[in-house]
């Protein structure tokens, strides 16, 4: 058992092919799993991608974006104008519902693009925004964030502030689980090599990192583009989960919320930020019955977590189990 | 001077002001290939204003720097590092979150061929790459004494230590010109001994000139051939630390209340 975990660290592409498995295993033998468990391991999945891309930005490269979910509202509304519109228009012979094989095979491209939209959002927004430090860069990706949803607001080929309905249902275990395993993987095997300790070069240093030849701007404006892209897969996963959007959903608390785990997860720790992304899916569960009070119950134990720092506390523990982190041996 | 070739750096009257207050003023300086050269000065001569003009921290409000005869005004530090300069920093500046080995190997960064995609999917120039980083950084670190602390964290190594991983991080991206900004400050008698031998050993081994800023008199003058003096901003002399010691301008400026302070 030891052995074998060991040997998915060594190597880390049969980690990622582990992942898949499960992936795959869940849909085709998770028929027994009932449609509110599938809902919630849809959240937890789409939280994880969210929370680990969120931690490459402000985790390991050192940078507060307070946008990440305009970067899902940008997946979100392309994919889901994607297989809502373009999609059934320009193929209307076949069958375009959840489970059907067209709009299986289509998934994969239509989330791809919708990532790919989000990450040229993230490069015309942390371009320019990129070389501000700090506080300045907090107060552009804020409005940013409002920006998109105030525009979202507005369009009407999206449906406005109504949002967009009827979505397809194609998001399932398969996608979400194995989106999630491969967004952790990218980002550990990034982070896990010398290209990835420019990230935490520039957190730790800037002026000593360009000192030693390393382009800063360049680095946190890539960290910004696989941060967006990420995020815009999971917006394209959840749009496609829940059938509705709407720019509300993407607000400024959404982001603050995927922040919240990318700190309790412990900042610059994947594995960390992975798990607190499914605490915080499964606290909102269980919180739902209190109605009214959910949300101070959910502050409340976000700050117990904050003061407790769970990932802090656990490190010692945690890092005989999991991957890479060994005490420094003497 | 030294040979009729193209310096290796050339300072061309350079001046850097913040508003009113000038740091630099009219600083003309040359360096050649394989030179080991003192710059000193009282505090706040500009020694470190010049150390960031020339390093691209800061551009000069005027005149121009070469770096082998080719204009390098006003770029980016790490364009600048990518022409061959490398620097230490006065208050020590490593990456503290990262072991010393990653520190290190921070510096191959801006060589590295394969790109993103390389390094997720693992494949061959990402495997062979990083282990030739591997090697390199070990047999510099080896060569340096530092082997032993490869997987400490930087911060819990001892003073004189993070001073030398310092060099060791600026070396490893191969410069031609190695900048030290006051590399014996906070060290003991017997640290500077070794840094002095050190400088000496980098010299010979890595083939690259060195621009030494030192407020300790006696490293200074036991190593160099050649002294820069600051003061206020501006160029008071240069020559051998033998000529530099008798000129009288430098004595009123500031060898003189350092000569006193050693004799008390």
């Amino acid at each position: 058992m030891f052995h074998s975990s060991k040997a998915l660290i060594r190597n880390p592409r049969l980690a990622l092919a582990a992942g898949i498995g499960v992936a795959v295993l869940l849909q085709l033998g998770g028929g027994w799993i009932d449609p509110y468990t599938t809902q919630v391991v849809l959240f937890a999945a789409i939280n994880v991608i969210l929370a680990v891309s969120l931690n490459l930005v402000m985790g390991e490269t050192g940078q507060f974006s307070l946008c990440h979910a305009a970067f899902m509202a940008v997946g979100a509304y392309t994919s889901a104008l994607l297989t809502g519109k373009a999609l059934p228009t320009l193929l209307p012979h076949l069958s375009w519902t959840g489970s059907s094989w067209a709009s299986q095979v289509f998934f994969l491209p239509v989330l791809l693009v919708g990532g790919s939209v989000a990450a040229l959002a993230g490069l015309i927004v942390g371009g320019p925004s990129l070389r501000l430090r700090g506080d300045y860069l907090a107060m552009v990706t804020l409005g940013f964030g409002e920006i998109i949803r105030v525009l979202l607001q507005n369009a009407n080929f999206v449906g406005g502030a109504r949002g967009m309905e009827g979505i397809l249902p194609a998001t399932n275990l398969f996608w979400a689980v194995g989106f999630a395993v491969l967004t952790v993987y990218t980002m550990i095997a990034l982070v896990r090599s010398t290209y990835g300790r420019g990230f935490q070069a520039v957190r730790d240093d800037e002026i000593a990192a360009a000192a030693m030849g390393i382009d800063t701007t360049r680095v946190k404006v890539t960290a910004f583009v696989i941060g967006a892209f990420f995020a815009g897969v999971a917006g394209g996963l959840y749009a496609h989960a829940v059938e509705f959007i709407s720019p509300e959903g993407f607000n400024f608390l959404r982001s603050f919320e995927i922040i919240v785990m990318v700190i309790l997860g412990g900042l610059g720790r994947p594995v960390g930020v992975a798990i607190a992304a499914i605490l915080i899916t499964l606290l909102n569960e269980w919180l739902r019955d209190l109605s009214q009070y959910r949300m101070v119950v959910y502050a409340l134990i976000i700050i117990l977590f904050m003061i407790l720092r769970p990932a802090e506390t656990l490190r010692p523990l945690l890092s005989r189990v999991l991957p890479g982190r060994k005490p420094a041996a003497s | 001077m030294t040979s009729a070739g193209t310096p290796l750096l050339e300072a061309r009257n350079c001046s850097l002001r913040f508003g009113g207050i000038a740091a630099l003023t009219d600083v003309s300086l040359r360096i050649d290939a394989g030179e080991l050269v003192g710059l000193i000065g009282p505090n706040g001569a500009g020694k470190t204003s010049l150390f960031n003009i020339l390093t691209g921290v800061y551009r000069p409000t005027e005149g121009e720097i070469l770096l082998e005869g080719r204009p390098v005004t006003g770029l980016a530090p790490h364009r600048i590092n990518r022409f061959g300069v490398a620097r230490t920093f006065q208050n020590i500046r490593l990456f503290g979150s990262l072991d010393v080995r990653m520190n290190v190997r921070t510096s191959f960064i801006a060589r590295l061929r394969g790109g993103l995609l390389e390094v997720v999917r693992r494949g061959k120039t990402f495997r062979s790459e990083e282990r030739e980083i591997q090697e390199e950084g070990r047999r510099l670190l080896a060569y340096f004494g530092l082997e032993e602390a490869s997987i400490l964290p930087s911060r819990s190594l001892p003073y004189g230590d993070q001073r030398r991983l310092e060099i060791v991080r600026a070396l490893a991206t191969r410069p031609r010109l190695l900048l030290l900004d006051e590399p014996a400050a906070g060290m003991n008698p017997t640290e500077k001994e070794e840094l002095k031998q050190l400088i000496a050993r980098i010299r010979a081994e890595f083939s690259t000139a060195i621009l030494l800023v030192e407020h300790d008199m006696k490293v200074v003058m036991g190593i160099c051939e050649r002294l820069v003096v600051l003061d206020r901003g501006a160029l008071l002399a240069t020559g051998t630390p033998a000529e530099v010691r008798a000129d009288p301008k430098v004595i009123a400026a500031y060898l003189g209340e350092e000569h006193g302070e050693e004799e008390s």
